[in-house]
């Protein structure tokens, strides 16, 4: 015990203080990086893994997992079987210090063939039953009994247009939608192909361009649920992602009828210069209800000060971000608007318009009223 | 060399001291084709390996800064277009070419100069692909190349590369599989029937039928989205009436049989090795050969599986959802049947034999997971996540290259006289397991987390970091196990343990014949009088089935004065000029219209050789 305390104090002591710093430092990057990192999703949605497919939340995600683990543990089995076989076979018969036996030249044995076809075929029996019916089942529409809201999703590169018909407005990759009622997604792409994806209330679903594909997500409890597209959209692919917020009828009702007011353009303050710039600049493809902008290639922004997000659900909707946005769109996400090409329909990117510190403070001012 | 046959020794003479670059330009030997080719397939590993390692540490960490969107984009392009058409499939026609005619008896392909020009391309499509990354970026559209977004922007080339480089490659495939199907089919040595052919001779008949019979349909869709991006053809355009899914089922028309084409060779030298090493024969022989011609149609019928979330319908779905589980059953009666060869034999855990047996073990694995992708609903959850990128690796790693691993420390001393060092075989083995499970193994967790593929970031807040930073530290387990091996290789040249004809107590051709083998291969065409001819010649067996040595049965047989003549293709020039100038051509396609002069020259070279290997004549006499 004495010894132990005695063994080089000195270099004991530039150690721990070593720790030390080296924990301060790491409680720094830590606080910095959770403190003005703007796509950290843990201040968004709780849970470790809040985009797990295994942590089903609504009925669609659970019949699936469901069927998963059904077929996991099976597949569990056949592991421990098949590996355990392997393993006997081999220690059972392995050949001592170079001790070479002369074993039975087997050739083969038919009917344990037949064995081991048809027992396979049996098995896949098993999980082909459930399969398919759960197939049929999670592939139709919703009655019209179940009064599904309707939703029309389009995937645009690289963000998501909702467009809600029975209400008239649109809204820009955050869907909102009642608990416990099903919502019946009827997709399509404006560019190439994208999918839908919220795994912890459904699997994922393509969006073509030139077809219509369907996919209904229920939700159980109000929440937060994050998704993104699952099919490769090319460059900013990873961050086209999707925020779904699933709230009580009435919550719903109220922000429905919220978002269907048209804006009302600011007569004075910056937020009216901004609009002249808005006006000259963002109205080539931005729309606002309400308003002459009515260009509908990339976000509605009649509500955006309303949404949590922006840049295809990446980036936290604060003024400071949506500053450095409008002042280098392509810093914050990558995108090519160097080859956009609206009258064939390619959209890649929003541009840099190089506006001045004094249009920026406007713009931003601008835009949070629209609320 | 003791021969009595003149002959023998003037195809040994006449071909001796044909060394230097040009002679390797001009072979027509399909072992030097083989060797070519294998050579070729190593370097593109390395390189596709540090694609590999790059994407990995992009991942390593939230918001990974490694690498750019589009760097990321072009990485994992690439590292499956050079890992599928530039690794995997030369390293199987390596194998093929070097020891199908070996195992067959024969002297040489049907076709050796085809052969040859099956190279020349194949190393010149490589080389096309790869200039792309030094002239504007290399194709980063996937390696699937899903249209519309690979017709999407013409004004970049890159998918044009793509489209013209993967052609060519499948040119090549084309080529080399109408060879040796012709081989197999007229080559083989007297009392050689089908069914007394070594299983890998089998599995690399079934992989060049389902070349010759899915390259086609890649090639039009390629040809398609080669005309789409550059004479604005509409075929997957759907505003105009085009249709993108029709890319998608003739992309995996091709592309499911082309799983089977990289795993087939692999499950042929696995049935190789186990009954070398467990001194029994292969357990249902006939059983495994059938249950690869069955996998070889199956294939063809499931391709939609990769389509279950792009809406075909419920009725398409579940017809690809049960032929899907259909060929998990001769899959599996491939693995019992293994299993069986290694039960009740003398296991010998040399290299080979552990790379095979642990090629069984990852396989199972991914087969596993792949019956799960079969189960739609939860498909359309696991459907481009890193699941499947975790199932396809346990089965084209943990598989394939676990396979083809097996294989080159088989037959090693056999094409090159020397031992690989064990000591650091082993080494290799059991690092690249540790790498490999550490890297793959998480991303089924990961993939069920929701993280899906083909993102070059991902934010905090999902989970992701700890699992991928397991896999990026496997990564790196990989990338010092295969320079273990490159040691390895690198330390046998100089000091390897002299091999000798036989090193292993093989059971087929090649181990009677010596190590290097003469380039006429063997100096008496053998006859053949059963299954595993060379054993049976070496051993007799007892009354309980058990092997009794022959005595002299394992030397080699002698020619006499009356064997017919040897009879060996004349080098030529021609193969190398005409894949030249087809690589001249795709260049000049892919900068239409200038680069139009540029094919031109290229098509006059492809016709000037064809031609002067049509008018070529035989520079040697008979003897």
């Amino acid at each position: 015990m004495g010894r132990s305390t005695r063994v080089h104090p000195g270099i004991g002591r530039r150690r721990r203080v070593a720790i030390v710093l080296l924990l301060i430092a790491v409680a720094l990057l830590l606080a910095a990086c959770s403190g003005n990192d703007p796509t950290n999703l843990s201040r968004v949605v709780d849970g470790a893994n809040p985009q797990s497919s295994l942590d089903a939340r609504g009925p669609d995600s659970a019949t699936i997992n469901d069927l998963y683990w059904l077929v996991f543990w099976i597949a569990a089995a056949i592991f421990f079987l098949v590996q355990g076989a392997l393993l006997v076979a081999i220690f059972r018969f392995r050949q001592r210090k170079g001790k070479e036996r002369a074993v039975k030249q087997v050739h083969g044995n038919m009917r344990l063939e037949l064995v081991w076809t048809i027992i396979p075929v049996l098995v896949l029996a098993v999980i082909a039953v459930p399969t398919l019916s759960t197939l049929f089942d999670l592939r139709r529409a919703p009655d019209p009994g179940e009064n599904a809201l309707q939703v029309e999703v389009i995937g645009h590169q690289w963000w998501w247009e909702f467009n809600y018909p029975e209400y008239g407005f649109r809204t820009a990759s955050e869907l909102h939608i009642p608990v416990d009622r099903p919502v019946y997604l009827t997709m399509t792409s404006a560019d190439v192909i994208h999918s839908f994806w919220v795994p912890p209330l459904n699997g994922k679903r393509d969006a073509l361009p030139g077809r219509i594909s369907n996919l209904t997500l229920q939700a159980d409890e109000p929440g937060v649920y994050v998704g993104q597209c699952a099919e490769f959209c090319g460059l900013a692919h990873a961050d086209m992602r999707i925020r779904v917020f699933a709230e009580s009828e009435e919550d719903f009702a109220a922000w429905a009828t919220a978002q269907a007011q048209p804006a009302v353009i600011p007569s004075e303050g910056p937020a009216a210069a901004g609009w002249e710039t808005f006006s000259t600049v963002c109205v080539a493809c931005h729309a606002v209800e309400g308003t002459q902008a009515q260009v509908r290639i990339a976000p509605d922004l009649t509500h955006v000060a309303s949404r949590t997000s922006f840049a295809g659900a990446t980036i936290d909707n604060t003024p400071e971000n949506l500053r450095a946005w409008l002042h280098d769109p392509s810093s914050l996400k990558p995108m090519r608007p160097d080859l956009n090409k609206p009258s064939q329909g390619r959209i890649l990117g929003m541009p840099n318009f190089h506006l001045t510190d004094q249009q920026l403070d406007d713009l931003v001012a601008l835009l949070e009223t629209f609320k | 060399m003791a021969t009595l046959n003149p002959a023998v020794e003037s195809a040994t003479a006449s071909h001796h001291g044909r060394k230097g670059v040009w002679s390797w330009m001009t072979t027509t030997d399909h072992k030097r084709i083989g060797l070519l080719y294998g050579v070729s397939s190593l370097l593109f590993f390395l390189v596709g390996g540090v694609e590999a390692l790059l994407i990995r540490l992009q991942l390593a960490a939230a918001d990974g800064t490694v690498l750019s969107a589009d760097a990321y984009n072009q990485m994992f392009t690439m590292h499956a277009t050079t890992m599928v058409f530039l690794v995997i499939m030369p390293a199987a026609a390596a194998f093929t070419n070097y020891l199908l005619p070996i195992l067959l008896g024969a002297r040489d392909v049907a076709f050796p100069r085809l052969n040859a020009l099956s190279y020349w391309i194949y190393i010149f499509g490589g080389l096309f692909l790869t200039i792309s990354f030094f002239v504007g970026g290399a194709p980063d559209g996937g390696w699937f190349g899903y249209a519309p977004l690979s017709t999407q922007v013409t004004e970049i080339v890159r998918m044009d590369y793509w489209a013209l480089g993967v052609q060519i490659l499948g040119l090549a495939s084309l080529l080399s599989a109408i060879n040796f199907i012709t081989t197999v089919f007229t080559m083989r040595a007297p009392g050689m029937t089908l069914m007394r052919m070594p299983v890998f001779a089998w599995m690399a008949t079934v992989v060049a039928f389902l070349l010759l019979f899915s390259l086609p349909i890649i090639a039009v869709g390629l040809f398609e989205v080669f005309l789409d991006r550059n004479l604005g053809t509409l075929f997957f355009d759907a505003a105009a009436g085009g249709t993108p899914l029709l890319w998608q089922h003739l992309f995996w028309l091709f592309g499911h049989p082309e799983v089977y084409i990289l795993i087939l060779p692999a499950m042929g030298i696995v049935s190789e090795v186990l009954p070398v090493f467990s001194r029994k024969p292969l357990f249902g022989r006939s059983f495994v050969i059938f249950s690869g011609i069955a996998i070889g149609f199956m294939g063809f019928g499931v391709w939609a599986h990769h389509m279950f979330v792009a809406g075909l319908g419920p009725v398409a779905e579940a017809t690809f959802a049960l032929t899907t589980m259909l060929i998990a059953v001769p899959t599996g009666v491939k693995i019992f049947n293994w299993i069986g060869t290694v039960w009740g034999g003398s296991v010998r855990l040399a290299t080979p034999m552990l790379f095979s047996l642990g090629f069984i073990a990852m396989f199972v694995i991914g087969g596993l997971s792949g019956v799960t992708h079969s189960i739609v609903p939860s498909d359309t959850q696991q459907h481009d996540t890193y699941y499947i990128v975790a199932h396809f690796h346990y089965v084209l790693f943990g598989g394939a290259v676990f396979g083809l691993f097996g294989g080159i420390y088989y037959w090693w001393p056999k094409i090159t006289g020397k031992l690989l060092n064990e000591g650091l075989g082993k080494l290799h083995f059991w690092l690249m397991l540790i790498g490999f499970n550490l890297t793959f193994a998480p991303m089924h967790i990961l993939g069920l987390r929701g993280m899906p593929r083909r993102t070059y970031r991902y934010p905090k807040g999902l989970g992701f970091e700890f699992w991928n930073f397991i896999a990026t530290v496997g990564s790196l387990t990989i990338a010092v196990s295969i320079l273990i091996f490159l040691i390895n290789a690198w330390r046998t040249k100089a000091r390897g343990r002299v091999a000798g004809n036989d090193p292993w107590d093989g059971r087929t051709l090649e181990w009677s014949i010596s190590s290097p083998p003469p380039e006429h291969n063997f100096d008496v065409v053998p006859v053949v009088h059963a299954e595993d001819d060379f054993w049976h010649r070496k051993y007799r067996e007892d009354e309980e089935g058990r092997p009794v040595p022959i005595p002299g049965g394992g030397d080699p047989l002698v020619a006499g004065p009356d064997d017919p003549p040897i009879h060996l293709p004349s080098p030529s020039f021609y193969p190398i000029l005409a894949a030249f100038g087809m690589f001249l051509t795709v260049l000049g396609l892919v900068y239409v219209p200038l680069g139009l002069v540029l094919a031109g020259v290229g098509v006059v070279t492809v016709v000037w050789g064809l031609f002067g290997w049509s008018m070529e004549p035989l520079t040697r006499e008979e003897h």
